[in-house]
């Protein structure tokens, strides 16, 4: 199964002392593309640099910053192709933003469903 | 068979019955893993004992009633699938499995393979809202209707069914697996389960769904069964039964009885034995279940409250405020105290507590002042107390009992 991996940042939990059982983020990232967990991924830039836009009433409205304001934001994101989700949660869990903010994963829908 | 004799209604019904409560999991919990579908599992069961109804009356009783059901279940969801025709991999290993019951007692089998394993962990899913996993274990494994389910959690039918369809699609849609988990994730996942199991168990212990604590103690007892050497499973059984055994006597005429006031010849003295049986020796690292036992143990072994070994229990509890640092967990101690070393003790230790923001204005805190300064002779001090207690309680019943205590203290 393909999982989309937001990556979010969390000022509270960036403040804490490093967790010793979550890897480097190059190591991460080289152990999951060896295995094939891991298909691709990049960093964002901030959500200030960001751009939202929409067509209401046949007009288009772009606006400054993200879609929604919050203190925790999308920092970024990786494709991972898993058997399951507890597969996927032992690979996300070495993430080191697992501890430095959160991880969500969401499943891609698929053709067929 | 018993083949040609008449049966009875009521013989038919014990021994479907008996075959049920012996069989149904497993039968579930292998079609879901053959078939992958949780709604034909279900209904391939339902089917089969409904078929029971049906012959049994007349073609007898056969010798093993359990086997009928698992044989006539498969073929059901057999039938379905065929006519359905969904593809052969499905079938072809649904036909492999030779009869479910032939694996058994087989010698090489891990128990973390049993498929009953397989579906309990599944439906304790943390990925899956903690409603939702009680909702699918008392469905899909204690095999309750919908119905009943959304009455013990005043809930209506409607919603608990859309709760186990939103569930049984996220297991699906997020890639959820089917299977125990594996060894590193298994202590975290076996709490989750736990939990769900003790969720269940106070609910029937909280409300009068009696048979939801009777539901958890047999989940439980399973549970100890198939992982036997899980610590933590057999102190949560423990704790289950401790409490339990309690049953008879904490609710007389519909009232509740606290536990000092108790009529311990009403406890039930067969739960208590096993229930103590099943604790680990003083020396074992011990869980936060297994702290509660041994706290339920001093009060199941002692004639009444004053016969208690009270600074075990201040011991105790201060072991598990170490694990679980709740506010509940510190006014139960001071509690403890209170009888330990006395009333002025115990509202010392109550008073540090009290201005804890989840225990300020809790009716509990001031039950418990109330009951201290009453065992300190300070009536008049323990009525406004009391009376406070009687204002925050949460439901009628324990705000009745509460002003009836105020009013017997200021005759006091």
């Amino acid at each position: 199964m393909k999982y989309l991996m937001f990556v979010v940042a969390d000022p509270d939990a960036a403040k804490e002392a490093p967790d010793p059982e979550v890897d480097d983020v190059e190591d991460w990232v080289e152990r999951n593309d060896a295995s094939g967990a891991r298909i691709m991924g990049e960093r964002l830039r901030p959500p200030a640099d960001a751009t939202s836009l929409r067509r209401r009433g046949g007009k288009l409205l772009v606006t400054d910053g993200p879609f929604a304001e919050t203190r925790e934001w999308i920092a970024g994101f990786d494709i991972l192709e898993c058997a399951d989700l507890d597969e996927a949660i032992a690979v996300a869990s070495k993430h080191p933003m697992a501890a430095a903010g959160s991880l969500e994963l969401r499943p891609f829908w698929p053709f067929e469903g | 068979m018993t083949g040609g004799e008449r049966v009875t209604a009521d013989e038919v019904g014990r021994a479907l019955a008996d075959a049920i409560a012996a069989e149904r999991l497993r039968i579930v919990a292998t079609l879901i893993r053959t078939t992958g579908d949780w709604d034909l599992a279900e209904d391939a069961v339902s089917d089969a004992a409904e078929r029971a109804l049906l012959h049994w009356p007349q073609d007898g009783i056969p010798d093993n009633p359990a086997a009928w059901l698992t044989a006539t279940a498969r073929r059901r969801a057999t039938d379905v699938l065929r006519r359905a025709d969904v593809e052969r991999a499905k079938l072809a290993e649904l036909a492999a499995e030779q009869s479910l019951t032939d694996t058994e007692g087989m010698p090489d089998m891990s128990p973390m393979t049993d498929d009953r394993l397989r579906l309990i962990f599944t439906c304790c899913h943390p990925a899956l809202p903690l409603d939702a996993r009680v909702a699918l274990t008392l469905k899909v494994v204690s095999g309750l209707p919908t119905e009943a389910i959304g009455r013990a959690f005043l809930t209506s039918e409607a919603t608990m069914g859309q709760r186990l369809l939103r569930a049984k699609g996220k297991i699906a849609h997020a890639g959820i697996p089917y299977r125990a988990p594996s060894d590193d994730l298994l202590p975290e996942r076996l709490d989750g389960v736990l939990a769900v199991l003790y969720l269940v168990f106070t609910e029937g212990y909280a409300t009068t769904a009696r048979d939801l604590a009777d539901e958890a103690i047999r989940l439980g007892r399973l549970l100890v069964n198939l992982m036997p050497d899980a610590d933590e499973a057999r102190a949560l059984l423990s704790l289950m039964l401790l409490q339990h055994s309690r049953r008879d006597a904490r609710e007389v005429d519909g009232e509740r009885v606290t536990l000092e006031r108790q009529d311990r010849s009403r406890w039930d003295h067969a739960a208590i034995d096993e229930g103590l049986r099943l604790r680990q020796p003083p020396s074992a690292p011990r869980g936060a279940y297994a702290m509660q036992a041994d706290i339920a143990a001093v009060h199941a072994v002692a004639a009444d409250a004053d016969d208690t070994d009270w600074p075990a229990i201040v011991n105790l509890y201060d072991e598990l405020f170490v694990l679980v640092p709740s506010p509940v967990v510190a006014l139960n101690r001071s509690i403890a105290v209170g009888m330990s070393e006395g009333p002025l003790a115990g509202l010392a230790h109550l008073e540090d507590i009290a201005d804890d923001p989840k225990l300020v204005d809790h009716y509990l805190v001031a039950a418990a002042r109330g009951d201290l300064l009453a065992r300190a002779g300070l009536h008049k001090e323990a009525v406004i107390a009391i009376e406070r207690a009687a204002e925050l309680a949460p439901t009628d019943q324990e705000r009745r009992q509460l002003s009836d205590r105020a009013a017997e203290l200021r005759r006091a």
